[in-house]
C-alpha cells in the first residue's frame, strides 16, 4: 500500500515527533537535522532537484546556528506543557484542521495526474513548451523564476536582505554593550 | 493518500507549537510546518512516471513537454524555502537575546519575570 | 561552549580545510554559472559561497578573520550585489531595448547566445551570479554575527 515515497514521508514524521518530545536539547538540533534529510529524499522523489540542492546546504547553516543558540553551559532544561485546558482546546483545534484538511484533498486531482496537464493554455504548459524558445535557457525552472516571475525573485532577495538586516540588528544591540570585548569595537558608529 | 501524509506532518508542527513550553521547541516546531507545507505544494505539480523539467539536446520537445512535471510548484517553493531560513535566522536572534535577558528559555517563566 | 571559535582547531583540521577551500569555491562557482542548464541557480550557488569562509574561519579561530576577509567588504558587496540585479532590471526599460522592466534584452533585442550552451539564455547568467554574491555575503554576514562576535553574557552584563 505504501510505495517508496510514502515511506520517506512517515520516517519524516518520526523524526518530527521525535524533535518535539524529545528532552535533550542537543537531540532536538539533531532530530531536526533528520527531518531535513527526509525533506530532501522526497524532493528527489518528486522530481525536483533545483529544489532539492537548496535544503541540503540551507540544512547545514541551521544546525550550526540552532547549535550555538543552545549550546551553554548553564543552559536548564525542563519539560512541561502548558495547563490542561490549553491542551484541550489544542487537541480540539487539531481535529478541526486535521478533518477540514481531508475535505480539501477531495477537490484537488489525484496524485500524479497535475492539473496543468488537462487543457494546453494553462500557464505551466505554456512556460514548459515555449521556455526554450522565448528565453533560450534549458532549465526551465530558472527561465520561471528569472524570466517569467522575476519580479517575485525580486521580492524574495528584498525578503532576504530585510531579514538578515533584521537579524544583525537584534544582536549587535548585545554585543556593544559588554565591556569585556574589545574585539567589537570595529561595529560600533 | 500521500497528501494526508503531508497534512499528519503539519498538524505534528502546529502541536509543537500550540503546546511546548521551551522556546527552541517551538521554532523547530516551525520548521517541521513549513517544510510539511513545501513539500505539500511541490507533490501538487508531480506527474507520474514523469521527468525533471530540465531540456536536454537529446529529448525531443514533443516528448518533453508531454512528460515533464510542472515547473511553478518548484519556482514557488524554491522562494519558499530561501524565506524560511530568513525567518528562523530573525527568531533565533530574537531567542538567543530573550535568553540574554531573562536567563531561560521558557515562555512562562518569561511572562511571569516580565511583571 | 563559551565563544564558539576562540582558537581554532587543531592543525589537522586547519591544513584540511586550507587544502578543501579551493574544490568548494570551484564547486559553489560551477552551480552560479552554469544555473540556466542543470539544476542549481544563484540560491544555492551563494550558500555554498558562504559555508566555504565559514568553514576557513571556523577552523582558522577567530583571530584569522581580518586576514581572510574583513567584515567591512562584506557588508558593501551585500549591497552591491542588490544594485546589481536592480540595476540589470532597470536596463531592460531603456527604449532602445524594449521599454519593459524585466526584460530580456540581451535575447530578445541583441540577439546574442546559442541555447544549451554556456552563452545563453540572456540576463538568467547575470542575475544568477548577482544573486549569489548577495546571499552568500548576508549569509556569512549573519554567520559571523550570530556565532563569533559574541563571548560568554551572563545576565548581569547586559542589564539596562
Amino acid at each position: 500500500m505504501l510505495d517508496l515515497l510514502g515511506i520517506v514521508i512517515l520516517f519524516t514524521i518520526v523524526a518530527a515527533i521525535v524533535a518535539i518530545e524529545m528532552r535533550d536539547i542537543l537531540g532536538v538540533v539533531i532530530a531536526i537535522s533528520a527531518v531535513g534529510t527526509g525533506l530532501i529524499i522526497a524532493f528527489f522523489f518528486m522530481l525536483a532537484p533545483d529544489v532539492a540542492i537548496v535544503p541540503i546546504v540551507v540544512e547545514v547553516l541551521t544546525l550550526v546556528i540552532l547549535v550555538k543558540a543552545t549550546l551553554r553551559p548553564e543552559l536548564k532544561t525542563f519539560v512541561g506543557n502548558r495547563d490542561f485546558f490549553g491542551l484541550m482546546v489544542t487537541v480540539a483545534m487539531l481535529l478541526v484542521v486535521g478533518i477540514l484538511g481531508m475535505r480539501v484533498f477531495d477537490g484537488l486531482p489525484r496524485f500524479g495526474v497535475p492539473v496543468f496537464a488537462s487543457a494546453p493554455n494553462t500557464p505551466g504548459m505554456y512556460y514548459v513548451t515555449n521556455g526554450l524558445r522565448d528565453t533560450g535557457a534549458a532549465n526551465i525552472v530558472s527561465s520561471v523564476i528569472l524570466d517569467y516571475r522575476a519580479y517575485d525573485t525580486l521580492g524574495e532577495a528584498t525578503v532576504l536582505f530585510t531579514a538578515v538586516m533584521g537579524a544583525i540588528a537584534i544582536i549587535r544591540k548585545t554585543a556593544r554593550k559588554a565591556p569585556s570585548e574589545p574585539e567589537v569595537s570595529e561595529w560600533q558608529d | 493518500m500521500h497528501y494526508a501524509l503531508c497534512l499528519v506532518l503539519f498538524m505534528v508542527g502546529l502541536y509543537g507549537v500550540l503546546v511546548k513550553r521551551n522556546l527552541i521547541k517551538i521554532i523547530v516546531s516551525l520548521v517541521v510546518m513549513e517544510s510539511a507545507v513545501n513539500l505539500f505544494i511541490v507533490m501538487v505539480g508531480y506527474r507520474l512516471k514523469g521527468i525533471a523539467p530540465i531540456m536536454d539536446s537529446t529529448i525531443p520537445p514533443d516528448q518533453f513537454v508531454a512528460a515533464s512535471v510542472d515547473p511553478i510548484p518548484q519556482a514557488l517553493v524554491l522562494t519558499s524555502i530561501v524565506i524560511g531560513v530568513g525567518v528562523t535566522a530573525m527568531t533565533v536572534a530574537i531567542a538567543m537575546r530573550l535568553y540574554e535577558r531573562y536567563g531561560t528559555y521558557d515562555i512562562q517563566e518569561i511572562r511571569r519575570l516580565r511583571g | 561552549m563559551a565563544g564558539l571559535g576562540h582558537g581554532g582547531m587543531t592543525p589537522v583540521v586547519r591544513t584540511t580545510a586550507g587544502w578543501m577551500k579551493g574544490f568548494i569555491l570551484v564547486f559553489g562557482l560551477y552551480i552560479v554559472a552554469y544555473g540556466h542548464l542543470t539544476p542549481g541557480g544563484g540560491f544555492a550557488g551563494g550558500v555554498i559561497l558562504a559555508l566555504a569562509f565559514v568553514m576557513l574561519v571556523l577552523a582558522g579561530g577567530r583571530e584569522r578573520l581580518p586576514r581572510i576577509l574583513s567584515l567591512e567588504l562584506v557588508a558593501e558587496l551585500d549591497s552591491i550585489g542588490g544594485l546589481i540585479f536592480l540595476g540589470i532590471a532597470m536596463l531592460g526599460m531603456l527604449p532602445g531595448l524594449g521599454g519593459v522592466f524585466f526584460n530580456n534584452f540581451v535575447v530578445k533585442s541583441l540577439h546574442i547566445g546559442t541555447p544549451f550552451h554556456v552563452v545563453s539564455a540572456g540576463i538568467i547568467p547575470l542575475c544568477n551570479i548577482s544573486i549569489a554574491i548577495k546571499v552568500a555575503s548576508s549569509l556569512f554576514l549573519l554567520f559571523m554575527l550570530l556565532i563569533l562576535l559574541r563571548g560568554v553574557y551572563t545576565q548581569e552584563d547586559t542589564r539596562a
